[in-house]
């Protein structure tokens, strides 16, 4: 089974991206922050992380560029879920190292329509 | 792409109605804390993370009204977002008017929120509130309390630049409608503008066909709110499918890095890389390990997320995680009541043993014992589940005063003490009118203005106190103000002029207990803070339906101090029980004063039916229970001597009447009962109670005792 770290600091958004991914059979690790979803992606590894960019302690790239700092996090896909779609915020994604973004709102199967571009 | 527009389409089978208790709740907490990083923010010199915090609020909310469709949130905070992200970036200072907006926008948030969980079916009006959140974004100073009147065109200012100025209240919106399946239906939204000619116009943003995603896509011009919008959109397509956002002249956005051969146009999500190449190897080397892996992190991930929880953030949606548990306030009170038969059960099983003989059932008796240590314990700590913090009611105070400032045009400061306290949440939540209209009086009425107290020799701030504590088994409040105090000529002009009786040697407590009568108001002016109507006798009617007492003191120019003092809760009460004829009554131990047997010729009879007592000097009425419940009574008759009859003296509201009765059995906790819910409402009794025995005694209502006898 693929794991997924979801991260966002809003629990309905978080509860939504969980019961999506769960039913069509991925395992998810929840993380209300950039720092709580570090602590727990240094303790194991997953397929995929997706993470909001605004959120206390610490925000959605600088999380990517923590995790690219980690070895087994290389490689790993990671998606922002962004409001804003603007080249600002994708040159910022872009530079930190994220795979790619989604904007926010979005629906459920779109979630799962790109989440299984990337997880193969 | 044709395959993937169908798999988006699935979108349609996820209930997401199920997610929308969490997103109201956790919005609810955001816009509190919004407000209560609002009120405390230093205008001068706000920190950066109070600055960021408050633009999550607006964020957040707006990020999950757009996902679950609550279109007319999404786009007020979308307003609010493009304000505060440019105070967050320092482009703009923070003002007091802008405060004034933010807290107004929440307000109407809080509205829309409302709306869509059915509490309400008001649509509150937005436009006026946009523009001037438009007008603030743009970097323009508003007026305090002034409409914004010029043009909210720059609005988008930081994204779009460049729009030609629309003419005054009019807005260009960007309209998304889908995920449909025939993107003729979205025509029809055309043909709508086309039939009214006062809708605004329309133009389709996209190539007049469905997008990847089974979207369309409008420019509305429009001076009509979006809600009407909605409402018209609704013939043609569902609510949902209509996503309603201001206009952003697009920055062309380069669609990087293709995803596949054929060119996504969808701009909804996008990869920075070649995704195919770099995903196999990506998943290559970590798939053997996630394979091995899986059990064992699948296991661990619960652990993981349980230690990980001591959160030093203290950000709104943080008690939805797992230190907290939400439940219903009905099923805690069906526990509540399950621990009163509980309670009840037990206290039968102590009266039926307490006979047995020690000796012989040794074991069973210390059972019992334990049980009633056990229930007690239990019952304590259930009623605990109902106890809330007093913050809960005084968290509204600093925005309830800040405004009353402002609108009075006073300086005040408010100072809270105890917000600690616990209190039973029924009554907190009953408590919040009687205070909020002290608090209000205090400003209005009792505190000066700033001249006048610097001419008085004070401080131009005045101060309001808000305190709560516990006293003994009961609670304390308090709202104590340094203003003028109560004016002595005014209250007893007033009062002759509404023709209460009045003297001129009255003491001060007596002239203050004046304004809890009713109808009584000394405001110079009818003023749209305290208003007209509800006086001070609705407050201490209501504090006293909730079994409380309300007192007051005043020092004039030194400041008034109202006491408000109230039961933990209204499930157990002390009872003083009593026996009248066959029956046992309970009264409530805090309005007991004291009891004495009668004497001959104690009790007078005034006129042809009435009966009073001279107690210490102060006349009072005496009521016989057993005819005023007609209980009859049985033991007068045994060898003609008269029963021996006990007066016990109770106080409600300051006054006092005599009640006899035949014996005085106890004193003990009871469990009170609903009376009107379990049989109906019965004159001067306010409820029931099961005693250890089984029977069930009544529980007199003595102020309404009190001020029938007394009238």
């Amino acid at each position: 089974m693929h794991s997924i770290l979801a991260v966002d600091d809003s629990a309905s958004m978080r509860q939504m991206v969980a019961f999506t991914l769960k039913g069509a059979g991925y395992n998810v690790i929840e993380a209300a922050d950039g720092q709580e979803a570090l602590d727990k992606a240094r303790g194991e590894t997953v397929d995929l992380v997706l993470t909001d960019q605004n959120m206390p302690r610490m925000d959605g790239i600088t999380l990517v560029q923590n995790l690219r700092g980690l070895a087994t996090y290389a490689t790993t896909p990671i998606l922002i879920l962004t409001t804003e779609s603007g080249d600002e915020m994708k040159a910022k994604g872009r530079a930190a190292g994220a795979t790619g973004w989604l904007v926010k709102p979005f629906d459920p199967g779109k979630l799962l329509e790109i989440v299984r571009k990337v997880i193969r | 792409m044709g395959e993937v527009s169908n798999q988006g389409l699935q979108g349609g089978e996820f209930d997401l109605t199920q997610f929308y208790a969490v997103f109201f709740e956790e919005a609810g907490e955001n816009l509190a804390n919004m407000e209560s990083l609002l009120i405390d923010i230093d205008i001068e010199a706000p920190s950066d993370e109070d600055l960021n915090a408050v633009f999550r609020v607006a964020h957040s909310i707006k990020g999950g009204a757009a996902t679950f469709g609550f279109s007319d949130v999404t786009n007020l905070t979308h307003e609010l977002e493009t304000l505060l992200d440019r105070v967050r970036r320092h482009e703009l200072a923070l003002n007091s008017s802008m405060v004034d907006v933010l807290l107004e926008a929440g307000d109407v948030v809080r509205a829309q929120l409302a709306r869509h969980q059915g509490s309400t079916t008001d649509i509150p009006e937005t436009s006026d509130l946009v523009g001037r959140i438009k007008l603030l974004a743009s970097g323009a100073v508003i007026e305090p309390r002034k409409p914004a009147g010029a043009a909210p065109a720059s609005a988008a200012a930081p994204a779009a630049p460049a729009e030609e100025a629309l003419p005054e209240g009019t807005r260009r919106l960007a309209v998304r409608v889908g995920p449909i399946t025939d993107g003729k239906v979205a025509d029809n939204l055309a043909e709508l503008f086309r039939d009214i000619p006062s809708l605004g116009t329309i133009a389709p943003a996209d190539a007049g066909t469905l997008d990847a995603g089974g979207f369309r896509r409008f420019v509305v011009t429009t001076q009509s709110p979006d809600s009407e919008l909605i409402e018209l959109f609704s013939f043609h397509v569902a609510r949902e499918q209509v996503l309603i956002e201001p206009h952003v002249a697009a920055a062309p956005a380069p669609a990087p890095a293709p995803v596949a051969a054929a060119p996504v146009v969808d701009d909804s999500f996008g990869f920075f890389t070649d995704l195919p190449a770099p995903a196999a190897p990506a998943a290559a080397p970590a798939a053997p390990a996630a394979a091995v892996a899986a059990a064992p992190a699948a296991s661990a991930a619960p652990a993981k997320a349980a230690e990980g929880k001591p959160r030093a953030e203290k950000a709104g949606g943080a008690n939805l995680d797992s230190n907290t548990l939400r439940v219903s306030v009905e099923r805690v009170d069906q526990l509540i009541n399950l621990v009163g038969e509980l309670v009840i059960t037990q206290a039968m099983l102590t009266q039926q043993v307490k006979d047995l003989d020690p000796a012989q059932f040794r074991s069973l008796l210390g059972g019992v014992t334990d049980l009633e240590r056990n229930t007690r314990h239990l019952q304590e700590a259930v009623m605990s589940i109902r106890m809330i913090p007093m913050s809960f009611v005084f968290n509204r105070f600093p925005r309830l005063i800040r405004d009353l400032a402002a609108k009075l045009e006073k300086k005040i400061e408010l100072k809270m003490v105890g917000e600690a306290t616990e209190l039973d949440k029924g009554l907190i939540e009953k408590i919040i009118d009687p205070l909020t209209h002290l608090v209000r009086n205090s400003a209005d009425h009792g505190l000066e203005t700033a001249d006048k107290r610097v001419a008085a020799g004070k401080s131009e701030t005045g101060t309001i106190t808000l305190s709560a504590s516990h006293q003994g088994g009961s609670i304390l409040i308090e709202v104590r103000d340094d203003g003028a105090g109560l004016n002595r000529k005014r209250i007893l002009a007033k009062a002759t002029e509404r023709g209460l009786p009045v003297r001129d040697d009255m003491t001060d407590a007596e002239v203050w207990a004046l304004i809890w009568e009713a109808g009584f108001s000394t405001a110079d002016q009818v003023s749209d803070v305290s208003g007209r109507g509800v006086g001070m006798d609705v407050v201490r009617r209501n504090i006293a339906a909730l079994g409380g007492t309300v007192e007051l003191e005043s020092v004039e120019g030194q400041g008034t101090r109202v006491c408000v003092r109230l039961p933990l809760t209204l499930a157990i009460m002390d009872g003083m029980s009593i026996g009248v004829g066959g029956e046992t009554y309970i009264l409530p131990l805090a309005s007991v004063i004291e009891s004495f047997q009668v004497e001959p010729g104690m009790i007078q009879t005034v006129g042809s039916n009435g009966r009073v007592v001279k107690v210490r000097d102060e006349y009072m009425p005496v009521v016989a229970l057993a005819d005023e419940f007609n209980v009859p009574r049985f033991n007068g008759d045994e060898a003609g001597k008269a029963p021996t009859e006990i007066l016990v003296i109770v106080e409600a509201e300051g006054k006092r009447l005599a009640a006899i009765v035949d014996e005085l059995l106890g004193q003990h906790q009871v469990v009170v009962k609903n009376l009107e819910s379990n049989y109906r409402r019965v004159r001067d009794i306010s409820g029931a109670t099961i005693l250890g025995d089984g029977h069930v005694a009544l529980i007199i209502d003595v102020s309404s005792l009190v001020k029938r006898t007394r009238h």
